[in-house]
C-alpha cells in the first residue's frame, strides 16, 4: 500500500445517499482476477449508456471535473455488497480521499487498506463544499498529519479519524506484516484451543 | 454472582488473541469460507510476498457467484471460467477443501456452510461476502470482510476487528398467521433504516424469533447487513441443536450432546446490557414489498408507494420511483411483474422452497411471466427432487435450475433485461442489481409464488386462504 501523508485535490460531488458498491463497480466487472484495471468500470452504469457512450447526465463526465481526486457524497456511503473492487476501482480512477457523512463499516475498511482516506465529515460543512463544487471548482487540501482539510477559502476544518488508522496510512503498512509480530501469540492461542 | 452478558461479548472475549489499549482487537477466526470472486486477489497476494495458508482445514471454498445455473459443462463466458479455474488452482496450491461446480457439498456459500455443520454456535466465521451474517441465526459471531482481509485472514487466521457495539433488536409478540421470516426482517429495515445497525452486532431476541425455524433465522440474520449492521445474530436454542445434529462436521454421538451443553451456555443471560435496543410489534407487521432502490424502501402488501409530499429525502424517493418506473402513491397491488426468481442466501432453502411450492401447486404461472426456482444448493436440490417439488414447480410453468447465485445478482446468464421487473426472494433490490435496468421487488417465497401466479403482487394470505 502506498503510504499517504497529504493530498490537495479537485472534488467532484455526488449528492446521493446510500451509494452501494453495486453502483460503484457493477457485477460484470467482478471477474478479473487482478487488483487492478477497474477504474475504467467504475460508476458504470451512471457513467455510460446501454450502448456505451458517456451519458450526459452524469457530472463525472463534465470537462470541468476531468482529474478530480476528491469524492463528496451523501451519507452511508459504499453501503451493500463487500466486494472489495469497489476502492480498488476508485483508486485506479483516481479518487484518493472520499469525504461522506457516513460509511458502511465494511467499505470505510476496505478503502483504508487500499491507501484512501474516508473522512467523514458533518453535513452543514459537507452541504456547503457539495454546493461549491456543484456550482464552481472547489479544491481541498487534505493534512493527514494535522487531521485537517483546507479549503480555497482557507477555511480550515478538522477531521476525525482512529489513531491506528492513521498511522498505517502515513506510513503505508502492510496489516500481515504487523499481524505476523504477534504470530508467537497466535500460535499459543491455537495451543490453548 | 458473575455479571451477565450478551452471547456477542461471550465469543468475542474467547477469541481475543492480542489486545492493546486504543487499538482494535486481534481476534481469532474459527472458520474462513471463500469463494470464486473475492478470493484471487488475496491468493495473489500470499504468492507474491511468499506466504502460505495458516489454516487450510480452517478454510472452505466452493464456487457460487458466478456459476452458471445450466449448462456447466460448457461455459461460454471466458473470464468467468478463468475465474473458477483460478479458484481451483489456488485450492490445490494451498491445500483447501473446495466443493468445485460439480461436487455433491456445491453451493451458495451462506446456504452449504449451516448444511455441512461447519456453522456452528460460538465460532467466529468470515467470508469475503456480506451476506455472511447469515451464519449468525446459529449463534456464531459471523461477519463479511473485504478482499485485503480474506488475505489477511488466509495468512494468519487471525483478524483486527474494533470491538463493536452491541444492539438488541427485540420482537415483541408474534407475527400473525402467513407472515414470515422475510417479512420480519424487510419490515425492521423498513422501520429502521438501511444504516440503524452500523458499527453495531445486532442480536435478534423475542417470541417471534424464538420461534422461527433455522431456516427463517437465518433469513433474518442473512439481512443484517442491509440494515449496516456489521453482524447479527440470534442466541442458540433447542432448535438450533436439532437442526446441527448429525451434519457432517459436528461432533457425533455422545460428543454433540456435550458440545450442545457448552452451545447453549453461549446464550445471553438475562439482564445483560446492550448499548442500544430497538423494538418492533410482531403482530403489526403484513407481508412485505419492496417499491424502490433500497431495501428500506418496503411498505405492506396493502399500501402504496410513498407520497413524495410526506418524505424527508424527496430527491432520492423520486430518483427510485422514476428507476422503479413507478407513480407516487400507487398501490402495491396494481403492481405487474414479468419475472420470479425464487433463490438466494435469503431464501433458497429446502423449507423455503416448500412453502413456495405449497402456493404454487396445481396452479400455472401466468402467461408471460418468465419464473425460476434456484436452489441454494446441490443438495438442497436432490432434497427437494426427492419429494417431488422439482414436479410442481415444473408443472405449474417454472424452470427448475442447479444452484447457485443466479438472478440475485447477474453474474451468469441469469439476467433480468432493462426494464423488467422481478418478484425476488433475494436481499438487495439495488438499482441494476439483476441486470442493468432491472426493477427488483424483494418478497418472501410465498409472496413470490403468489405473484407469479396472478402477475401482480397479492396477499399471500388472503391466496392461501389464511385471511379472508
Ligand atoms: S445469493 Fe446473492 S447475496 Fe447471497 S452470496 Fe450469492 S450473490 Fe451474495
Amino acid at each position: 500500500m502506498e503510504a499517504i501523508k497529504q493530498h490537495q485535490g479537485l472534488v467532484f460531488p455526488l449528492n446521493r445517499s446510500n451509494i452501494d458498491t453495486d453502483q460503484i463497480i457493477p457485477k460484470q466487472f467482478l471477474k478479473r482476477i487482478e487488483r487492478t484495471g477497474f477504474g475504467q468500470f467504475l460508476f458504470f452504469n451512471w457513467r455510460f449508456d446501454d450502448e456505451g457512450n458517456e451519458r450526459a447526465d452524469f457530472a463525472l463526465n463534465e470537462p470541468k471535473y476531468e482529474n478530480s481526486t476528491v469524492l463528496i457524497a451523501g451519507e452511508n456511503f459504499g453501503c451493500g455488497s463487500s466486494r472489495e473492487h469497489a476502492p480498488w476501482a476508485l483508486l485506479d480512477y483516481g479518487f484518493k480521499v472520499i469525504i461522506a457523512p457516513s460509511f458502511a463499516d465494511i467499505f470505510y475498511n476496505n478503502s483504508l487498506k487500499n491507501g484512501i482516506i474516508p473522512i467523514k465529515m458533518e453535513e452543514v460543512q459537507l452541504n456547503k463544499w457539495m454546493e461549491q463544487a456543484e456550482t464552481g471548482r472547489l479544491v481541498l487540501d487534505i493534512n493527514l498529519l494535522e487531521q485537517t482539510i483546507t479549503d480555497q477559502e482557507n477555511l480550515i476544518v478538522p477531521f476525525d479519524i482512529p489513531e491506528y488508522h492513521k498511522e498505517k496510512l502515513i506510513n503505508g503498512w502492510d496489516d500481515i506484516a504487523l499481524t505476523l509480530l504477534h504470530q508467537e501469540k497466535i500460535e499459543q492461542f491455537e495451543n490453548s484451543l | 454472582m458473575t455479571k451477565p452478558e450478551t452471547i456477542i461479548k461471550k465469543i468475542w472475549d474467547k477469541h481475543v488473541v492480542h489486545q492493546e489499549e486504543g487499538n482494535p482487537d486481534l481476534l481469532y477466526i474459527d472458520q474462513h469460507l471463500i469463494h470464486e470472486v473475492t478470493s484471487p486477489q488475496a491468493f495473489e497476494g500470499l504468492r507474491l510476498n511468499n506466504r502460505t495458508v495458516r489454516r487450510p482445514d480452517l478454510t472452505f471454498a466452493t464456487m457460487d457467484h458466478n456459476v452458471p445455473t445450466k449448462n456447466r459443462e460448457n461455459i461460454k463466458d471466458e473470464i468467468s471460467r478463468k475465474q473458477m479455474e483460478t479458484l481451483k488452482t489456488n485450492c490445490e496450491e494451498f491445500g483447501i477443501k473446495l466443493a468445485d461446480m460439480f461436487h455433491p457439498d456445491q453451493g451458495i456459500v451462506h446456504v452449504i456452510g449451516p448444511q455441512l455443520g461447519l456453522t456452528q454456535p460460538g465460532k467466529t466465521i468470515v467470508c469475503g461476502d456480506s451476506h455472511t451474517s447469515t451464519h449468525g441465526a446459529f449463534g456464531a459471531l459471523a461477519f463479511g470482510i473485504g478482499t485485503s482481509e480474506v488475505e489477511h485472514v488466509l495468512a494468519t487466521q487471525t483478524i483486527w476487528q474494533e470491538q463493536p457495539k452491541t444492539m438488541n433488536v427485540h420482537v415483541e409478540g408474534d407475527l400473525g398467521p402467513g407472515v414470515t421470516a422475510k417479512d420480519l426482517i424487510l419490515a425492521i429495515i423498513a422501520k429502521f433504516g438501511v444504516k440503524f445497525g452500523t458499527g453495531h452486532i445486532v442480536e435478534y431476541t423475542g417470541d417471534a424469533v424464538r420461534k422461527l425455524s433455522m431456516e427463517g433465522r437465518m433469513t433474518i440474520c442473512n439481512m443484517s447487513i442491509e440494515g449496516g449492521a456489521r453482524a447479527g445474530l440470534i442466541s442458540p436454542d433447542q432448535t438450533t441443536i436439532d437442526f446441527l445434529r448429525g451434519r457432517e462436521y459436528v461432533p457425533q454421538g455422545e460428543a454433540y450432546n456435550e458440545i450442545a451443553d457448552e452451545w447453549l451456555a453461549l446464550a445471553t443471560d438475562e439482564g445483560a446490557e446492550y448499548d442500544a435496543t430497538l423494538t418492533i410489534q410482531a403482530a403489526e407487521i403484513e407481508p412485505q414489498v419492496s417499491w424502490g432502490t433500497n431495501p428500506a424502501m418496503c411498505v405492506p402488501i396493502s399500501g402504496a408507494t410513498p407520497s413524495l409530499a410526506d418524505v424527508e429525502h424527496k430527491e432520492d424517493v423520486q430518483r427510485a420511483l422514476e428507476y422503479m418506473g413507478l407513480e407516487e402513491n400507487q398501490p402495491i397491488t396494481s403492481i405487474e411483474i414479468d419475472h420470479v426468481f425464487i433463490g438466494s442466501c435469503t431464501n433458497s432453502r429446502f423449507a423455503d422452497l416448500e412453502k413456495a411450492a405449497s402456493i404454487i401447486e396445481g396452479k400455472k404461472v401466468k402467461e408471460g411471466i418468465k419464473a425460476i426456482v434456484v436452489p441454494g444448493s446441490f443438495s438442497v436440490k436432490l432434497q427437494a427432487e426427492q419429494v417431488g417439488l422439482d414436479q410442481i414447480f415444473l408443472n405449474a410453468g417454472f424452470e427448475w435450475r442447479n444452484s447457485g447465485c443466479s438472478m440475485c445478482l447477474g453474474m451468469n446468464d441469469d439476467i433480468i433485461p432493462p426494464g423488467g421487473r422481478c418478484a425476488s426472494t433475494s436481499n438487495r433490490n439495488f438499482e441494476g442489481r439483476q441486470g442493468n435496468g432491472a426493477r427488483t421487488h424483494l418478497v418472501s417465497p410465498e409472496m413470490a409464488a403468489a405473484a407469479a401466479i396472478e402477475g401482480r403482487f397479492v396477499d399471500v394470505r388472503k391466496f392461501a386462504g389464511v385471511l379472508n
